[in-house]
């Protein structure tokens, strides 16, 4: 409809044409309204996706918790009751201590040993760089499922590698999921063997954003490697850190594939639930028993308070340390 | 830009959102039912482990038109949370749904989210096994489920363990070796020092399982459904029987990958097995072996492990034709098919004296005659009342508890009191 108009020799004399204003005004509206609301249409996806998948779970999780809830029958409402019952519960405990020992046995290892791959990877005289990053991330890659059946089956009490090797050294055969330190032990192995690379990645692309000069500096003035490691590399990896630990510590709460896979897919954990997790836990309470859903989602929400307040200490903890 | 703008542009970005939440929930409500009489296209079966119908079902699609979908799960460990799924999201399930009795005794007090077969279907109640019929029913008399198998006990015993051990091999003198449970302990104990110490039965847990559905009174809930796990005689002797065979015991776990390892490594020498668990033994232990296995009677006369009924969902939206389904796989014929097939025993009494049933040998395990030793244990059942949660207390409690003793993680006192107070919380519903 606005062919003539642009396609028209430009005469000097003709009058304007009369729809130039309106079109002009158009598009100015059409300008304004995708300066306005264009950035919400952008980021709309991420908030509908949230919103559906993460937003409203919490929230109906937050309101079962608050109800006896039969997962294909009644519903009453109790308040608070659940979360009463759960402070007593000698098994929410056990879930919480099998939780935190899991965590810790795989999440310092983890971390002192990606920060030793990471500052091994940031030496200026290493070959094939890529070739062994790509390397070291490579278990993050491998479905958790394959990792905790084919760990599995390397614990195994009878025919398992783990025991056969311990048998050449002539100690006897572990009964790896009957008590709770091997367990343990075979659970955080799973994890560390998955996380580790990931970690050595992020706190390597921390490295890499060290500028050279400080090191060019510490070398001059005659700081040794370690020296530099210690007064320059961490100080200045403080946020990657920061970072990684609350990834990790988000991790290891939610602790949940590795040690139901160990147990062959038993929610038990072990038993005398001596691997039982928290996220196991709420997986009995409110998916295997049927009638205890509402319980089984206040476990959960306990879940996300522990993850806050441990991510919060954490957090403070790197911080003060760093400084 | 003003702030009160910017707050309403905040609110319709929300709003949009929440708009968006509800659109996709609102997804969720098809339930709209078809024409009455409207023939179906298709019913989906859903089962678990073995139930034998594939060849049955193909001949109902040429007999009626109808396709049939069957879809099936291995293990009922992964079958329940699918069906707990369907049940509490009212979407997903097959017309026709197998429910194991652990499974149907937890999902009775809830009978309404099951199809009354009542109407839909002539009466039956004549042609099965009277105790099985009536666990079918929901306290209120709603007809849940037609019956498809019992799991009737036997042992399953490797030939050529027992012959290198200097045990008798032929069924009826092995069967002799255990009149009773201590007669199997002895055999045993027998098998132990004869292979040098080799372990004789799989774990002790599954014997329990043997002892326990021997049907000597209730369980772990009394006739009103009061859990009475602690004091209940037929329990308490279930435990002392089981712990007593640990000695015995190569302490795998059923269905643990030690347990089905088991079977090609030789590492037990008997186990228990209910019909449908020939099906399993002889997929374990694989080709090489075919032909070593054999099947002896159990110690202490009948017992009953698991078997199913079909029910038809109440969210299925042809109930009529779905029960009419659910009506012709437990047939008579359709039983014995399904027996010479895969396994699982019939229940219906015409299928029981059925000659094709009667006369069938089991080539896997010797040409043993699974119809008759089968069919002749199934008259000695005794039913049993077991209760809501029945499985959760024996899954999450006593077995758990056993299993702790097995290994030497508990004493036998610490164990017992693990169990009663687990049975508690386990058994409540």
């Amino acid at each position: 409809m606005s062919l003539s108009a642009t396609t028209a020799p430009p005469s000097p004399a003709a009058p304007p044409s009369p729809d130039v204003p309106s079109r002009r005004h158009r598009g100015r509206l059409f300008n304004r309204l995708d300066v306005k609301y264009s950035p919400y249409l952008y980021i709309a996806p991420f908030f509908l996706i949230f919103g559906a998948f993460g937003l409203y779970p919490m929230v109906r999780t937050a309101w079962m918790s608050l109800h006896d809830w039969d997962m294909i029958g009644e519903h009453t409402f109790i308040g608070l009751d659940n979360y009463t019952r759960l402070f007593a519960d000698e098994y929410f405990w056990n879930a919480l201590v099998n939780t935190f020992g899991i965590f810790a046995l795989s999440t310092i290892p983890q971390l002192l040993l990606a920060l030793f791959l990471a500052n091994l990877l940031n030496r200026t005289f290493l070959r094939a760089k890529t070739f062994f990053r790509m390397a070291i991330f490579m278990p993050n890659v491998v479905s958790v499922a394959a990792v905790a059946i084919v760990f599995g089956m390397l614990f195994q009490r009878e025919f398992g590698l783990f025991n056969w090797l311990l048998g050449l050294v002539g100690v006897d055969p572990v009964d790896w999921d009957g008590q709770r330190w091997s367990s343990w032990f075979a659970i955080s192995t799973m994890v560390n063997w998955r996380w580790t690379g990931y970690n050595t990645l992020i706190l390597l692309a921390g490295m890499q954003a060290i500028p050279k000069d400080l090191y060019e500096a510490a070398a001059i003035d005659g700081a040794s490697p370690w020296r530099q490691f210690w007064q320059i590399t961490l100080p200045m990896l403080k946020p990657t850190f920061t970072f990684v630990v609350i990834l990790s510590t988000i991790g290891g709460m939610q602790l949940f594939t590795e040690p139901l896979l160990f147990a062959n897919g038993n929610v038990l954990g072990g038993s005398q639930r001596e691997f039982q997790t928290l996220a196991m836990y709420m997986y009995e309470m409110g998916i295997t028993n049927l009638n205890t859903a509402g319980y089984g989602a206040a476990v959960a929400w306990a879940i996300f308070m522990i993850i806050v307040v441990v991510s919060l200490f954490n957090f403070l903890l790197v911080r003060r340390s760093a400084k | 830009m003003s702030v009160t703008t910017r707050r309403t542009r905040l609110a319709a970005a929300a709003l949009a959102a929440i708009t968006a939440i509800g659109g996709l929930a609102a997804c969720g409500n098809d339930d709209d039912k078809p024409a009455a009489g409207e023939k179906p296209a298709k019913l989906v079966v859903d089962t678990f482990g073995e139930f034998g119908y594939e060849e049955l079902v193909k001949q109902y699609e040429k007999d009626t038109g109808i396709k049939v979908e069957l879809r099936k799960t291995a293990q009922l460990a992964e079958y329940r949370p699918k069906l707990v799924r369907y049940l509490a999201t009212g979407k997903g399930a097959a017309d026709v749904t197998a429910l194991e009795e652990g499974i149907l005794n937890e999902f009775k007090p809830n009978a309404r989210n099951w199809a009354d077969l009542n109407p839909l279907v002539s009466d039956h109640s004549k042609e099965f096994l009277p105790w099985k019929w009536e666990l079918g029913k929901a306290p209120d008399g709603r007809l849940l489920g037609l019956p498809t198998d019992v799991g009737s006990l036997a042992v399953c015993y490797r030939k050529d363990l027992f012959q290198a051990a200097g045990l008798p091999t032929e069924r009826d003198q092995v069967s002799a070796l255990w009149p009773d449970w201590k007669g199997f302990h002895d055999a045993g104990l027998k098998y132990k020092q004869g292979s040098g110490g080799k372990a004789f039965i799989d774990s002790i847990t599954a014997v329990s399982n043997g002892v326990l559905f021997q049907g000597n009174g209730d369980l772990f809930y009394d006739k009103e459904d009061n859990i009475i796990a602690d004091t209940s005689p037929a329990v308490k002797n279930a435990w002392d029987t089981a712990t007593s065979m640990a000695d015995i015991s190569a302490k795998a776990q059923t269905w643990s990958p030690e347990w089905s390892g088991g079977f090609k490594q030789g590492t037990f020498a008997a186990t228990f097995c209910p019909s449908w668990m020939l099906g399993i033994v002889s997929e374990n232990s694989g080709a090489e072996n075919k032909g070593k296995w054999d099947v002896a009677s159990v110690p202490g006369g009948g017992g009953n492990w698991g078997g199913s009924w079909l029910a038809v969902p109440a969210q299925s939206k042809y109930p009529k034709e779905a029960a009419k389904l659910a009506e012709y796989l437990t047939n008579a014929k359709s039983q014995v098919e399904a027996f010479k097939a895969k396994g699982p025993l019939p229940t219906n009494l015409e299928a029981l004296k059925n000659d094709a049933f009667i006369s069938y040998t089991n080539e896997y395990f010797s040409n043993a005659p699974t119809g008759k030793i089968f069919g002749e244990s199934v008259a000695k059942i005794q039913p049993i009342h077991l209760g809501p949660k029945h499985q959760a207390v024996k899954e999450n409690a006593l077995e758990p508890a056993m299993r702790a003793f097995e290994s030497g993680q508990a004493s036998k006192e610490k164990a017992w009191e693990q169990f009663t107070k687990d049975a508690k919380t386990q058994g409540a519903f």
